[in-house]
């Protein structure tokens, strides 16, 4: 062709879809909504989920959730850590969705995806070592050998933030998966981009298909049927305002699904602590018989 | 609605007094059109059944479960087990319905028959060699009498299909009678064809005439034991079937699609099959049942969804 056609070449447009058991289907109902940059301009269509979608990606995260969490802690912070290197291969493109979303400057975005990658390795390495943090031996007067262990709650709902598009969405979610929770995703409502984008990073990552699924929409919309889905063991309403919160709170009581309320967040570039990880925890204590205790104390 | 049904409704001449005249009739149906079959097959699936009719048919298809369990693994427990959840399948709302019966091999009858003892679960039992069907007539037919004896009020029975691939009309046919007799009065007998090793559609119209021929109660897809089981196409097909035989002899006889079916969404699918094939005369357990074990799980969620409007989840029904 002449060279005039490649000046004029057409754009290529993404269809950005949602993430879901390891797929990428438009959302069930077939709607979109217009996202626009922080200046109002058009940016790309998203998939506007509807309760549909989301039972469907609670019964992925249910399917999933055997393998996940039974895979060792190890295995789990290799693959978080992948995570991070391909993240690490596609800067560029979250940057310019970052700086789009959140109408920063590209060094401003870039610092935010660098921290973000850092966010995935810090996590990694929390895989293998929060078991000996919050678990272990126990001092009981009797003769028993007591044993505590973490184990991870189940299916977890996220409200990712709505302000903080890829950061914040990142420091949500990996403290959930890191222990072996799976997770289902509700990104930003006006900036969901980078958490779509995120889902083809974690496709190629050899993340097992249903451990995260990305929704994006109306966050009230999808949210409500999610809080009072019975599958659903706990929510994490990090993306919810007050009224929300509130309402879903009441919603999770039903099945007591386990509820992290929303905490003020003034820099997602904080060392966040572990408290979002041990949130989605449960503790199982066995008790071992060793035998009776001698005249001497104990019998080992 | 496409029909290839036979114009006329002369009484059936006497098709099954030798192989050839068996075969003549047989062959001379008419051919299936496969592409229009799956195409109507499809387009009467994507059907919208909301609120009051989705909560009709839910019932309905729990009503017409046939809750089986056919492994080798089976034990008198897991019989009495299932034998209890199919009289209450949802212990926290009586007001559900029970399934039609609870489905076993013939040695589990009398354990079954007990689990279900005074409530209105029948009790189904395979036999004739099932799921191959490949032994002799005699032993055969010791099997379905075992099964009569400990108290089945069904006999699910396999046809020889090794005989009817091999175009041995007349041996399935008689096969089909023998059971028929074994059955007794007490009895009603499902035929299973197998569909998945029938090959085409053609065949599967020939065997359920000739089901239905050698008195059949009931015309079944599959065993659940083979690849392809139980398809909205081959269901329609044998639902076409029936509907043909009967306006040709005023026999109604039932139809029972069985495995793979999973899911309430394919349920409500088969049962807009049903109405828009025979009609509401086959809206009853007593002509249309599903041979399935995880759907009831599944339809019990989904009315569970209709009644609380929360979805439920498998924490809130029974671990089969």
């Amino acid at each position: 062709m002449s060279d005039k056609s490649e000046q004029q070449r057409l754009s290529v447009f993404k269809t950005y879809k949602l993430y879901v058991g390891g797929k990428f289907p438009r959302s069930e109902s077939g709607r979109v909504y217009e996202v626009s940059d922080s200046k109002g301009k058009w940016l790309a269509n998203a998939p506007l989920s509807s309760r549909k979608d989301a039972r469907d990606a609670v019964v992925a995260a249910r399917k999933a959730f055997g393998a996940w969490s039974g895979a060792t802690a190890y295995n789990r912070g290799q693959i978080l850590y992948r995570v991070a290197e391909m993240l690490e291969g596609r800067r560029s493109q979250f940057v310019h969705e970052v700086a789009d979303a959140e109408g920063l400057s590209k060094s401003k975005a870039n610092e935010l995806v660098e921290a973000t990658i850092d966010r995935w390795v810090w996590y990694a390495g929390w895989t293998d070592k929060i078991a000996q943090v919050v678990g272990g031996g126990n001092p009981v007067a009797g003769p028993y050998f007591n044993l505590s262990s973490p184990e991870p709650t189940g299916v977890v709902t996220v409200l990712a933030p709505q302000e903080s598009s890829f950061l914040g969405l990142v420091s949500v979610i990996a403290p959930v998966i890191a222990t072996g929770n799976t997770a289902i995703v509700i990104a930003s409502e006006r900036s969901p981009l980078p958490a779509l984008s995120l889902g083809e990073v974690l496709a190629t990552s050899d993340l097992p298909g249903g451990v995260v699924n990305v929704l994006s929409g109306r966050t009230a919309e999808i949210a409500a049927p999610l809080a009072s889905h019975q599958d659903v063991n706990a929510i994490d309403l990090a993306g919810a305002d007050d009224v929300l919160a509130k309402e879903l709170e009441i919603a999770a009581a039903d099945n007591l699904k386990r509820v992290l309320r929303p905490q003020p967040v003034d820099d997602w570039r904080a060392v966040p602590g572990i408290e979002r990880m041990t949130a989605f925890l449960e503790t199982k204590t066995v008790w071992h018989p060793t035998g009776s205790l001698g005249a001497s104390g104990s019998s080992y | 609605m496409p029909t290839n049904a036979p114009t006329a409704a002369p009484p059936l001449p006497d098709v099954a007094s030798s192989d050839t005249t068996l075969r003549h009739f047989l062959h001379g149906l008419p051919g299936v059109d496969t592409v229009g079959l799956e195409a109507r097959a499809a387009a009467l699936g994507t059907r919208s059944i909301k609120t009051t009719a989705k909560a009709y048919a839910i019932d309905l298809a729990i009503s017409m479960v046939d809750l089986t369990t056919l492994e080798g693994a089976d034990t008198p427990g897991k019989v009495r087990a299932l034998g209890a959840k199919a009289v209450h399948p949802d212990p926290t709302d009586p007001a559900t319905p029970s399934t039609a019966a609870v489905c076993v091999y013939p040695d589990m009858v009398a354990s079954a028959k007990e689990a279900v003892a005074g409530s209105s679960v029948k009790v189904a039992s395979v036999a004739t060699a099932f799921p191959a069907g490949r032994a002799a007539l005699p032993v055969k037919l010791a099997d379905v009498r075992d099964a009569v004896a400990a108290g089945a009020d069904e006999i699910d029975m396999v046809i020889d299909r090794g005989a009817f691939l091999a175009g041995k009309y007349l041996k399935v046919y008689d096969e089909i009678t023998a059971v028929k007799e074994a059955c007794g009065t007490s009895a009603r007998l499902k035929v299973i064809f197998e569909t998945g090793e029938l090959s085409t559609y053609d065949n599967i119209r020939r065997a359920s005439w000739l089901g239905m021929l050698a008195g059949a109660d009931f015309i079944k897809t599959s065993t659940g034991k083979v690849a392809v089981n139980a398809t909205p196409a081959n269901t329609l097909l044998m639902l076409e079937a029936v509907r043909d035989f009967r306006a040709r002899t005023g026999v109604q006889v039932g139809v029972k699609p069985a495995g793979g079916i999973r899911t309430t969404k394919d349920a409500i699918k088969f049962l807009v099959l049903v109405n828009e094939t025979v009609g509401e005369d086959w809206l009853d357990n007593h002509w249309f049942r599903f041979g399935a074990s995880s759907l009831l799980n599944d339809l019990l969620m989904q009315r569970q969804k209709l009644a609380t409007g929360r979805y439920s989840g498998p924490d809130y029904v029974t671990v089969d």
